[in-house]
């Protein structure tokens, strides 16, 4: 007993609870930010944030607080108080527990701190577009929007003038909302902060590309937070150094996320936060690892387009063609890259009735991975953040089979 | 209305109408959404048809869409996989809401109907980077036409467009606020044929005969049997005529409504002495907004209650198609807005078929009866 305690001890990362103590500091900071005469802003998690943080705006994240929401189970209740507030069951489950939060001050930490502005970019999906509609009128303060053209097949010219002038307009709206001018030497510095923080983050997620992977996607996703909320600030480089060197360590001593990997599997879409363990210990009880997934990489994706030494002017075009605003064709070629990178057995699709941008099109994707990768593929369906929409049995029994196909493919049955 | 037989015929068979106008050579563009320039599509002489799907063997769409997509996606996909597409010459995908956004890659990976372009518009349209963005995607899609049909778009054919459309919105707007005025002028099943057919029949033919079609309301003495309660239908499309019959049947009729496939498709004139594409665009930033789209966080609101107090409306119907994101997140809000301005409303949603229609019936009787 006391022998697997301490292989469990060794799996664990001991970065997490340093990674607890930076997200309380970082909440307890934003929720006494009025004290302090700071404001905050709530932003969508794929939006422009590197501005706020030059302004010393306190940038807060009501989809890691939908997260957060989930993984606490208290999704299923406040989905329920924003159906009987109007809104149907079937719309994204992040939108709907944020939205039931703000009068009653649910959640986890009690509610969100109250916005001085909101700023929505709407590469993720229209529904943060609608969501910070609903919170415009609701708190009553000025929402710049951050149009996206999606990227079907492309990137045109016009699009990249589009959003090369409505960073200006966000500029101007930041300093208006502020009462100050934006400093434009410190964006440099920002900048260098957050393409920094993006490829530290990118290199945690690379280690799972050994055999066998010393970080499953479920740890992606609990690490992930401090890429969303503090990017372009030195505590994500800080921390995210201090995990890449754990994982090295891991590597070296050979231990492994999952006890005895014998099958690795790529996720794809939003987790089913609310189910991280279950998923995770169901999974491993077939010695299976889900190394990668394709929604942590989103925040590091489009680091291609970064010019390091104009990164104010080329973030508008790495910010509009980020994973979700692009083609179907264009999202499948990313999956054949991290099937190859990661060397996985087989696809665990999650599709998230919340989110309909990640999951339309997956049907398509399924086929073209299996057609050209020859991997089999499965389908999870839920909500996100709401609990009420799992059927623990049938997915179990899903999972069962799926890994039944996995083994005979590898030949091990 | 004698006039009137032909709207129900093409509106009942728009795919049989459409392979007709093919036989005569005709090119057909299919498109989704209201915010389609059609004016750029009907100035290189190609035919613009709005594509509702036929709501038969919307299974097949199984293969590509999950079951949490809109009825309005799953037929269409299950329609072009029938092959019941077969006469379109291509596609247009105005950027709209994310599931139509998805069905356009779907589309483009798994249909072959020749031309085919996504019309990536502003989600914003409020500012002056957006509308010259927007003017520029526009000209973008007259390019592509242009090649893929090797002709040329004038400004001239440009402007015989906007007039066309001008007219034929025109004439729309009239005959909704005659019937507004006296609904028993012309049924709501009627009126309904009416705007569909206008966005699926030869625009030049649609011309003359909504113009038929008005000047004969216009002699028509309204029986006045009609004059029940006003209610206003507010949602995405209503693509059902029996809601029409059934209010009517309750003692209401539907005297306006903020529908993409009613007022939102025809309302805003352009101005035909701007430069044409500036006044396409122009329109869009007008003409009352989708809620995919962004005015201001109130502009749905404000505009739903302008239009209850101008066309005096006792009730308003919300209707939509099940799992449509913009609409029902805006429900909570309009209602909020409606009650506070004492507007009783009610809400239905729907999928590709209605309720029954007893139970339709007794719903609506019942909100009536409280007006």
């Amino acid at each position: 007993m006391a022998q697997i305690d301490e292989e469990k001890k060794k799996r664990k990362f001991k970065s997490a609870g340093k990674m607890r103590d930076i997200m309380f500091e970082y909440y307890v900071e934003a929720k006494s930010a009025g004290d302090n005469g700071k404001k905050v802003a709530w932003i969508t998690s794929g939006g422009p944030v590197e501005p706020l943080i030059v302004m010393d705006v306190i940038p807060v994240y009501p989809e890691n607080y939908g997260a957060m929401i989930g993984a606490s189970h208290m999704g299923g209740d406040l989905c329920e108080k924003a159906e009987a507030m109007g809104y149907s069951s079937d719309l994204c489950s992040y939108a709907r527990a944020d939205i039931a939060c703000a009068p009653v001050n649910g959640g986890p930490i009690g509610g969100l701190p109250r916005p001085d502005m909101l700023v929505c970019c709407n590469n993720i999906c229209g529904t943060v577009l609608k969501w910070y509609e609903v919170q415009a009128r609701y708190f009553n303060v000025p929402l710049f929007i951050f149009d996206t053209p999606f990227c079907h097949t492309g990137f045109s010219d016009e699009a990249r003038t589009y959003v090369r002038r409505q960073l200006n307009e966000y500029i101007a709206f930041l300093e208006g909302a502020c009462g100050r001018k934006f400093d434009f030497d410190r964006s440099i510095e920002v900048g260098r902060l957050s393409l920094q923080g993006q490829r530290l983050w990118q290199e945690v997620l690379d280690a799972a590309a050994h055999k066998p992977s010393p970080i499953t996607a479920f740890d992606a996703f609990f690490f992930l937070a401090l890429i969303v909320t503090l990017r372009g600030t030195q505590t994500v480089v800080d921390f995210y150094a201090e995990l890449l060197h754990e994982m090295k360590e891991k590597v070296a001593a050979g231990i492994s996320a999952v006890p005895r990997e014998r099958y690795r599997l790529l996720w794809d879409n939003l987790p089913v936060w609310y189910r991280l363990k279950w998923l995770s210990d169901k999974f491993a009880s077939h010695d299976a690892c889900l190394v990668a997934d394709t929604y942590t990489t989103a925040w590091c994706g489009s680091m291609k387009y970064i010019d390091e030494n104009d990164f104010l002017s080329s973030m508008a075009e790495a910010y509009t063609r980020i994973y979700l605003n692009i083609g179907v064709d264009e999202m499948a070629k990313t999956v054949f890259e991290m099937i190859d990178k990661y060397d996985v057995d087989g696809l665990v699709m999650h599709s998230n009735r919340s989110c309909k941008p990640y999951s339309l099109g997956q049907y398509d994707i399924q086929r073209m991975v299996q057609e050209r990768k020859g991997i089999p593929c499965m389908m999870i369906e839920s909500h996100m953040v709401d609990e009420r929409s799992f059927s623990e049995s049938q997915i179990s029994t899903r999972i069962d089979a799926f890994m039944e196909i996995i083994k005979q493919h590898k030949g091990h049955v | 209305m004698e006039s009137l037989r032909e709207f129900h015929e093409v509106a009942q068979n728009p795919y049989r109408y459409a392979a007709e106008l093919k036989d005569r050579g005709r090119k057909i563009l299919g498109y989704f959404c209201s915010y389609t320039p059609e004016e750029i599509i009907y100035a290189a002489g190609l035919h613009p048809m709005r594509l509702f799907g036929s709501k038969e063997h919307i299974h097949l769409a199984d293969k590509h869409l999950q079951s949490y997509s809109c009825s309005l996606v799953r037929s269409a996909m299950a329609d072009v996989m029938a092959g019941s597409l077969a006469f379109l010459d291509g596609t247009v995908f105005p950027h709209t809401c994310d599931s139509i956004q998805r069905l356009s890659d779907i589309w483009r990976l798994n249909t072959n109907l020749g031309f085919f372009a996504d019309v990536v518009l502003p989600v914003k349209l409020n500012t002056e980077s957006a509308r010259e963005y927007m003017i520029a995607v526009l000209a973008r899609f007259k390019g592509e036409l242009e090649e893929h049909f090797s002709l040329k778009i004038t400004d001239g054919n440009l402007r015989s467009a906007i007039v066309r459309y001008n007219e034929i919105r025109g004439c729309l707007t009239s005959i909704y606020e005659l019937h507004a005025k006296d609904p028993s002028v012309i049924s709501g099943s009627d009126l309904y044929a009416v705007v569909r057919a206008s966005m699926i029949m030869d625009r030049d033919d649609l011309a003359v005969k909504l113009a038929a079609v008005l000047h004969e309301l216009k002699q028509k003495q309204g029986t006045g049997r009609n004059s029940g309660k006003r209610l206003m239908l507010v949602g995405n499309i209503c693509d059902h005529p029996d809601i029409y019959t059934l209010i009517e049947r309750s003692g209401a009729a539907v005297v306006w409504d903020d529908l993409c496939s009613g007022t939102r498709y025809f309302e805003g004139k352009i101005d035909p002495d701007t430069e044409p594409m500036t006044a396409l665009a122009n329109r869009y930033f007008t003409r009352p907004v989708c809620p995919a789209k962004h005015v201001s966080p109130f502009a749905r609101g404000e505009h739903l209650l302008g239009q209850v107090r101008e066309h005096r409306v006792d009730g308003v119907i919300f209707f939509q198609l099940k799992f449509c994101d913009p609409h029902s997140f805006d429900y909570p809000y309009l209602k909020e807005f409606l009650d506070r301005a004492g507007i009783p409303n009610m809400m239905l949603e729907a999928e590709d078929q209605l309720p029954p229609e007893g139970q339709l019936l007794t719903r609506f009787e019942t909100f009536v009866a409280m007006l």
